[in-house]
């Protein structure tokens, strides 16, 4: 490969991830000003598979919500939403979201339109309350998608088990009635032909998404699971079910297949391999990044792109012969496995810092998400019982600047890195 | 299976002194009645808020042992979870890990995102089964009720295995049978408090009622039919007060100290405390599959509270609704400190609340908040502004 080629593949995804959000932006825009209403959806479990069928354009008020943090400006929204009535202590997504259509759908990035639809699962409860404001608010249609989760840590019927069925069976029934009502809302017919082609670019994306985070067992890692991972996981769920996206995923196989061939890493010297558990800290999301990497700390995993790409990260393949059949599978699969990797992760964490090579596992539970951040002090006890696992535990949030200290940060992830050193000279000395 | 008796203490006692034993039990952070019932041999299931199909629990010979918190300082399960959550988590596994309670199997429910980490967590503290319930979040599918009735009979396998025995279908009907008359005897209770709210205070009302928890139905009802006979006969004066209905007690408890001090003021003639318990609104068949009697119960005769979405029961219209049934003058919306559901809620209901001129008194509480003074000066103030409006 040519240098010029090279230095075209190497950060293509990110720049073809910037580009295409802000086309997808620019689209929502656009509906927004002809007065065409969207799917409002979620990440976990968006079934854009089937939305896009009817032509909707799909918004994710999460990702939105978290656009206004990164680009510094939640905290207005979250004052207006406050103003309004809205509790400090409840979701700052939630909040966001409210000001935001308190403000006619504007966004720093541009404007959303009205929801024509909200269709949600439960693999978040705030989805349910959430989507309850838009239904006050606008009366338009809110349907949730009722997804059973695992019952136990362990507990993972499969295909075939009758308990597993049993939920089956529930989750296409609900797609069978949710069908109707999106042919009222749109005045559209479902194509089950349209359907099978966007279940086989999401089988693409979903081969891709998998096979990347895969690649990033290689040493250097080959991409930071906080920040570029961010990127990559915004395509993952804008574009699902896309041409687009099939070829982006595509593509960012190949850049990082490249990369790993090439032995070209994320940092140019990588001295620490981490695992990131919860959610970004949005509102200094640049610097919260840099406070781990001025270290030679790389995150070369996260269960946030596992649960926030709605379980993508287990590849499910869609049976294009029985589309609908498979779509229920697939979200009732993706939609789980999102669940357990917020609930009953540790046997996945331990499993992924071995193959991973890791050195460390930062936990970053937020105020804003008790989904993610209830049960991961007790998480972090029971992996630290089990196994000798260095960890690193702080609180801030996504959203929220005022419970957002970053000396406080700053002082620990400093200690952190620190016993890591001294850990590993530890270690060299008594190899030697 | 006949249950024990393990408030036994409490009968025969007339009714002052039966409202303050029931108020004892209440405070205990040592479930002595669970404790009574565990030295009889018999297993104990624990259910987290809001609502839990008791009746599998009860047709399998255990006691279903409601988790509503407990007046403790959460000293061991503080580090087991992050910082920004609601006080009933770490108070409910506090007694399970100090052995203030003793469990055999552990249910909670998708009520909200903090409480469905419950399973994880004690999961990973306990060799007991735990796990998660999933009552069905899309409660307006025509499949709800058959997906519900395969969730019961998947509830009662992991029940039967706990406690070692077959549950057959009479079992079910004969408990669903012991909880319809303890269902009766709370709707019983309740238009007391709305037609009658003089005669018991609302402090009274709830310990009377929320002991149902403690102990089998049966001995429960045992202690209701006596109290309630007394209470028609109480001797009470009528006081000038204005008759509110409290909101908020959905899952997690105010202090009965806050409800004291609420009643000082006000009668409170109807409210959502521990609404789990009164979810079923009337009477469950007892002809045909019980399983599917008991789901279709749950969604087709049943109660409202923040954290079930139905289209055909709007939050705010439901509380209207009760309002309008109880004939309060006004509402008191309360929420747990770091509840989302009901912080949620709050905002529907007070802006519902403007919109029907309905007077309302907003706050915010603790299960274990111990000083009231502030809240009773606002509240009477509250007060005192309707009454001289």
């Amino acid at each position: 490969m040519t240098a010029t080629a090279e230095e075209g593949l190497v950060g293509r995804g990110n720049r073809e991830g910037a580009r295409l959000f802000k086309e997808w932006f620019a689209e929502l825009t656009r509906a927004a000003e002809e007065g065409r209403g969207a799917a409002y959806v979620f990440v976990m479990g968006s079934l854009a598979e089937l939305l896009r069928t009817f032509d909707l354009p799909v918004v994710f008020p999460e990702i939105n919500s978290l656009q206004t943090a990164v680009r510094h400006q939640a905290h207005e929204y979250l004052n207006e939403a406050e103003d309004y009535g809205y509790s400090p202590d409840i979701c700052g997504y939630v909040k966001a979201d409210v000001a935001t259509q308190l403000r006619g759908g504007q966004l720093p990035m541009g404007r959303i339109p009205k929801p024509a639809i909200a269709v949600y699962t439960n693999a978040c409860n705030t989805y349910i309350k959430w989507a309850e404001i838009w239904e006050r608010m606008y009366g338009c249609p809110t349907v949730t998608l009722d997804v059973p989760g695992s019952r136990a840590a362990g507990l993972r019927p499969g295909p075939g088990d009758p308990d597993f069925e049993h939920d089956r069976r529930y989750v296409l029934a609900q797609l069978h009635e949710l069908i109707p009502v999106l042919e009222d809302v749109t005045d559209r017919r479902f194509d089950e032909d349209r359907l099978r082609e966007t279940l086989a670019h999401a089988n693409t994306m979903s081969r891709g998404w998998k096979r990347v985070l895969d690649l990033n067992r290689s040493r250097p890692a080959l991409f930071n699971a906080l920040t570029d991972g961010t990127i990559y996981l915004g395509v993952s769920n804008c574009l699902r079910g896309t041409p687009e996206g099939a070829r982006y995923f595509d593509e960012l196989v190949e850049e990082m297949e490249h990369k790993s061939a090439s032995g070209i890493g994320t940092l140019t010297d990588e001295r620490y391999r981490l695992l990131f558990v919860g959610v970004p800290c949005y509102p200094i999301f640049r610097r919260f990044a840099e406070l781990f990497t001025e270290w030679g700390g790389a995150f070369v995993g996260s269960t946030y792109l596992w649960f926030a790409s709605g379980g993508a990260h287990s590849a499910h393949q869609y049976d294009l012969d029985r589309p609908l059949e498979s779509l229920a599978e697939g979200l009732l699969l993706g939609v789980r496995d999102a669940m357990d990797s917020m609930f009953f992760q540790t046997d996945a964490l331990l499993q992924m810092f071995d193959q991973y090579q890791a050195d460390g596992i930062v936990y970053h539970p937020i105020k804003s998400c008790r989904t993610v951040s209830t049960g991961l002090a007790d998480s972090r006890r029971d992996l630290m019982s089990r196994a000798d696992v260095p960890s690193l535990f702080i609180e801030s949030d996504m959203m929220d600047r005022r419970v957002v200290s970053e000396a406080q940060l700053k002082n620990r992830i400093d200690a952190f890195f620190e016993g890591l050193a001294s850990r590993r000279a530890g270690s060299a000395m008594t190899s030697a | 299976m006949i249950p024990p008796q393990v408030a036994g203490h409490l009968a025969g006692r007339q009714l002052e002194p039966l409202l303050a034993g029931c108020r004892e039990l209440l405070e205990d952070p040592d479930f002595p009645t669970v404790e009574r019932w565990r030295a009889c041999g018999r297993p104990v299931i624990g259910h987290f808020q809001v609502y839990f199909p008791e009746e599998i629990a009860h047709a399998s010979g255990a006691l279903p042992f409601r988790m509503r918190g407990a007046p403790v300082e959460p000293f061991r399960s503080d580090s087991r979870f992050g910082s920004y959550l609601c006080s009933i988590l770490k108070t409910s596994l506090e007694v399970a890990l100090s052995g203030q309670v003793e469990l055999d199997m552990f249910v909670t429910h998708p009520i909200c995102d903090a409480a469905r980490n419950l399973a994880g967590v004690f999961g990973r503290n306990f060799e007991y089964p735990c796990q998660i319930l999933y009552l069905p979040q899309n409660a307006n599918s025509a499949h709800a009720a058959e997906y519900l009735r395969g969730e019961y009979a998947r509830l009662l396998g992991q029940v039967e295995d706990v406690v070692g025995c077959r549950v057959l279908p009479d079992d079910l009907r004969q408990s669903i049978s012991v909880y319809n008359v303890n269902r009766a005897l709370l709707r019983d209770l309740y238009r007391i408090k709305r037609e009658t709210p003089w005669k018991i205070a609302a402090d009274e009302a709830y310990a009377l009622m929320a002991v149902g928890g403690l102990m089998s139905r049966e001995e429960h009802s045992g202690l209701l039919e006596r109290a309630l006979r007394m209470i028609r006969s109480r001797e009470t004066r009528r006081l000038d007060r204005i008759r509110v209905v409290f909101e908020g007690g959905f899952c997690e408890q105010p202090p009965l100290d806050l409800i004291r001090a609420i009643s000082r003021s006000c009668y409170v003639v109807d409210d959502d405390l521990l609404i789990g318990m009164r979810w079923i609104l009337d009477d469950v068949p007892l002809a045909g599959d019980p399983l599917a009697n008991l789901a279709e119960a749950y969604l087709e005769r049943s109660s409202y509270s923040p954290v079930q979405h139905d289209h055909r029961k709007p939050k705010e219209e439901m509380l209207l609704r009760r309002i309008e049934a109880s004939g309060a003058q006004a509402a008191i919306v309360t929420a747990a400190k770091m509840c989302e559901p009901g912080l949620e809620e709050q905002v529907t209901y007070t802006r519902a609340l403007d919109g029907a001129g309905v007077a309302y008194f907003v706050s915010e509480f603790e299960e274990n908040m111990t000083s009231f003074d502030h809240l009773e000066i606002q509240l009477e103030t509250f007060v005192e502004n309707l009454m001289f409006d």
